[in-house]
């Protein structure tokens, strides 16, 4: 459960976020859509606590996620540009987050499998093709089957194979009762997963609803 | 010259001495237990060309005056202890006096008197030698006397201040003084000169006095060879003298920030040769000097090798080696009377394509950075940073300021044989 | 400090560092093999070694904060708190290059026996206490300046200013008072300036003959003494510090 209470951001003048308040349910799928510079990414990171917000509060679970770095631990994300550390092998970001969790139970070995990368696993980053540590993202954001989920356009790059096991997790997840938020351009992807849209216009939700609304929506935007 | 002259005249006076004592040959002993037990008693009982011996033992007098033609020889142990009484502890008033192997010490410090271990006044042809002088305030002082020797003593003192201490071996208005072969240590000056004509010093080792090593002034015509002058608080200084020849001396240690390997000061018509400078705050700081050769001496490790100020004219600087040291040439004008020609030095980047040996570029041994730190001391401390570099090189491309007629038109590219 | 161990891995791994070990290693190796340790030498290898640290460190850490952005944010999702975070990345950037630095340096001057020599240790303290003065000062620049390029410019820049510029101004300063008794405000200048300092350290151990006439001594004398040491530490200390802890605060209020 991830509860959005009037969230304003503002660099400088430029108001990014206009007293947002949303609440994300558990089981339910949510795209956030909108043009680029609507606030997509930046609701994001408020949420991830990348971003400090000026005014307003997000609580994940009942922590508040602005101060309270404990809320992490049962936060899953995945970002639209992977980089890593270059003489990192993909094994050892895989371990490193492991270790920062300090949680031990996970499902990194199935995802692995899942996702075909036990034969990239010990290649340092840097030798990884974007789709590659896309997916390296994806088991890291994945492997602790958090209770909220936040992906940052999460087939963008990933072949066909691994982009319908990204969307089967993505059920998976809901099915579990994680709150799932996802941001992406592909209106039918969204279609397929989301249960919910938010459509974002200079930094206020000019609409909610079905997917299928927002299609109408966007119909009459344009 | 100066040696050349003295070295026959001074055999002379010896055989003459032998020649006296031999003829009333009468030993005088003096010991604890015998019929003489000081010095003076024995001095004074002694006729013209006896030999006063010392036998082993400490003799607590001072004040000991000898008036005629005498030996005065100790045995090994033979001790004359001023215990600082008053007064100087031997004083020689007549020619043809010896005096050797004895130890003495504790000469009274004076701040009105120049008390001294051995004072020879008036005299002509005596001789010191094998002598330990510990503490002697001034431990062997001539004054207005002619062909004499010191040699091969030790002369050690402990005083931390000038005011407090005295020279090593200290000549005034005399002529033909031979020193050589002595240990000097802890004095005010190693070895004072002052209006001393063909005076020569030969072989010393003069190290850790508190003010020079050497300090000579209006003494013409002498000549320093072979000497060692280790860690004297301000060096070597020789002012206002003429014909001085100084040869195979090594001028180390004198570091400070009024130290000196060599002063010349108001020095005309010298010679400088094989003398080797290492490590010492200023090697060679030369004033209104003239007619001076410098020739196939070493620099090393100094801060500045040679500071040759602008009113030094007609030196000739050539065969020396400069190797290592912070600034090897500075002064402080912009012309130069002077020359220098085929140095090595080690801060020479040219090349030698006809492999004469010569370079092919003439060095400017005058950093602009020398120049600065001689004019404000204070920017010394940015010694070897990016920045004087980038100076000295902006200079060395395109001269303004460093004197361009202060040149080795023929620098050597290796050291230069000794 | 799971992700010190991580961060470590990954610089020492990279090619920078084992460059800027072969470099010094070479360098250190040529100027022993050919000389004897002298005098001369120390301040060859100083020069050197004063030059490439600040260098290295400032635009190495400065780009390294820069190519780290996306890592950082996937480091910041995980529960950890974000000074932790801050002190790894520093930790892991400035070790490896101490490391190689103190071996570059150090395996030359032991194989021909002047590891020892004060000299050489002055020279190696003093460089591990710059990589860490700017790698601090370049994590400062990398967090504040968002913009690669101009990160890095600036960067290059405030290298140019301690190296070069700063001593230029002391210059121009001592000449300007040089009739006032100028050896108080030069030291306190030197003290400043990390870099100097460290130099100022080297060359009074090797007891060069640079530091002559009367500023030289009143300079041994300052820096010989208690007190004097006292400082010079406190101000490199203060140097690692300051831009750390500035770069700290504005690393955990970033918006990223």
């Amino acid at each position: 459960m991830i509860v959005i209470d009037h969230l304003t951001k503002r660099f400088g003048k430029h108001t990014v976020l206009n007293n947002l308040s949303l609440e994300f349910r558990p089981g339910t799928v949510t795209a956030i859509i909108g043009p680029n510079g609507s606030g997509k990414s930046t609701l994001m990171k408020c949420i991830l606590g990348l971003v400090k917000p000026t005014e307003g509060s997000v609580v994940i679970n009942g922590f508040n996620a602005l101060t309270d770095v404990r809320c992490h631990a049962d936060i899953g994300y995945m970002a639209q540009i992977a980089r890593y550390p270059d003489n990192l092998k993909a094994r050892e970001v895989i371990d490193m987050v492991k270790g920062l969790r300090e949680r031990t139970a996970d499902t990194s070995d199935t995802l692995i499998n899942a996702f075909d990368l036990k034969p990239h696993l010990n290649k340092p980053m840097r030798t990884l093709s974007g789709g590659t540590r896309q997916k390296v993202g994806a088991v890291v954001a994945l492997m602790f089957s958090p209770h909220s989920l936040l992906l940052d356009e999460p087939t963008a790059g990933l072949d066909p194979v691994a982009s319908q096991q990204m969307k089967d997790q993505i059920e998976a997840a809901k099915i579990r009762g994680a709150a799932v938020i996802i941001t992406s351009h592909i209106i039918a992807e969204i279609e397929e997963l989301a249960d919910r849209a938010v459509f974002l216009h200079e930094g206020m939700v000019i609409h909610e609803g079905s997917v299928s609304s927002i299609r109408q929506q966007l119909e009459v935007l344009r | 010259m100066a040696l050349s002259t003295m070295i026959p005249t001074m055999m002379l006076a010896a055989t003459l001495m032998v020649l006296v004592s031999m003829a009333n040959a009468e030993t005088i002993k003096v010991s604890k237990n015998g019929r003489f037990t000081s010095v003076r008693q024995a001095v004074s009982s002694s006729q013209r060309g006896d030999v006063v011996l010392v036998e082993p033992g400490v003799f607590i007098e001072s004040n000991i005056v000898i008036k005629h033609p005498l030996e005065l020889r100790g045995r090994k142990g033979a001790v004359i202890d001023g215990n600082n009484t008053p007064g100087t502890l031997i004083s020689v008033e007549s020619d043809s006096v010896l005096i050797s192997d004895l130890e003495l010490r504790n000469v009274a410090v004076s701040y009105v008197d120049d008390n001294a271990a051995i004072k020879i006044i008036n005299s002509k042809h005596c001789e010191v030698l094998r002598c330990r002088i510990l503490n002697g305030f001034f431990a062997i002082y001539l004054s207005n006397s002619e062909h004499c020797r010191v040699a091969d003593n030790i002369l050690k003192a402990d005083k931390d201040f000038e005011m407090n201490s005295g020279n090593g071996i200290h000549c005034w208005t005399s002529k033909d003084v031979y020193v050589s072969g002595n240990i000097i240590e802890g004095h005010r000056d190693g070895i004072y000169f002052e209006f001393m004509n063909r005076g020569t010093v030969v072989g010393n080792t003069i190290r850790n006095n508190i003010r020079y090593g050497l300090h000579f002034m209006f003494s013409d015509s002498c000549s320093y060879n072979k000497n060692r002058f280790i860690h004297n608080g301000a060096g070597v200084a020789v002012m206002f003298t003429h014909y001085v020849q100084m040869m195979d001396n090594t001028f180390a240690n004198n570091w400070g920030p009024t130290s000196y390997g060599l002063l010349l000061k108001e020095i005309s018509d010298s010679h400088l040769s094989g003398n080797v400078f290492d490590r010492n705050s200023i090697a060679i700081h030369a004033e209104g000097a003239a007619r001076i050769l410098l020739e196939h001496n070493v620099f090393r490790n100094n801060g500045y090798a040679l500071r040759l100020l602008g009113n030094c004219v007609e030196t000739t600087v050539r065969d020396n080696t400069f190797e290592g040291n912070s600034f090897d040439v500075t002064t402080n004008s912009v012309n130069s009377q002077n020359t220098f020609i085929n140095n090595y030095w080690s801060s020479y980047v040219g090349y030698d394509l006809n492999k004469d040996g010569i370079g092919d570029v003439p060095f400017h041994p005058v950093r602009l950075y020398s120049l600065l730190v001689e004019q404000v001391p204070s920017s010394v401390i940015l010694m070897h940073t990016p920045f004087v570099n980038i100076l000295d090189l902006a200079e060395r491309v395109l001269p303004t300021v460093t004197p361009e007629t202060l040149v080795d038109s023929k620098p050597r590219m290796s050291v230069p044989k000794q | 400090m799971r992700l010190l161990k991580y961060v470590l891995r990954d610089i020492s791994r990279g090619r920078w560092v084992l460059l800027y070990f072969l470099f010094f290693f070479a360098v250190t190796e040529g100027l022993l093999f050919f000389t004897a340790g002298e005098a001369k030498t120390i301040v060859g290898l100083m020069n050197v070694v004063f030059l490439l640290i600040p260098l290295a460190s400032i635009m190495f850490g400065t780009l390294h904060l820069h190519n780290s952005r996306d890592f950082i944010e996937l480091i910041l999702t995980q529960p950890v708190r974000r000074s932790t975070v801050f002190c790894a990345l520093y930790l892991g950037v400035a070790i490896p290059f101490v490391c190689s630095f103190l071996l570059g340096v150090g395996i030359p001057a032991f194989i021909h026996a002047a590891a020892f020599s004060p000299a050489i240790v002055t020279l190696l303290t003093t460089g591990a206490a710059l990589t860490f003065v700017f790698t601090s000062i370049a994590f400062y620049l990398g967090i504040v300046i968002n913009d690669k390029a101009a990160g890095m410019g600036l960067a290059f820049i405030l290298w140019l200013f301690f190296t070069v510029i700063y001593d230029g101004v002391l210059l121009v300063i001592t000449v300007m008072f040089q009739d006032y008794p100028m050896e108080q405000p030069t030291i306190a200048m030197v003290i400043l300036n990390p870099i100097d300092l460290a130099r100022i350290a080297v060359m009074l151990t090797v007891d060069y003959a640079a530091l002559m006439g009367y500023t030289g001594a009143v300079v041994q004398k300052f820096f010989g003494s208690g007190f004097g040491v006292m400082l010079s530490a406190m101000s490199l200390l203060l140097w690692i510090a300051i831009p750390f802890g500035v770069g700290l605060r504005s690393f955990n209020n970033k918006d990223w």
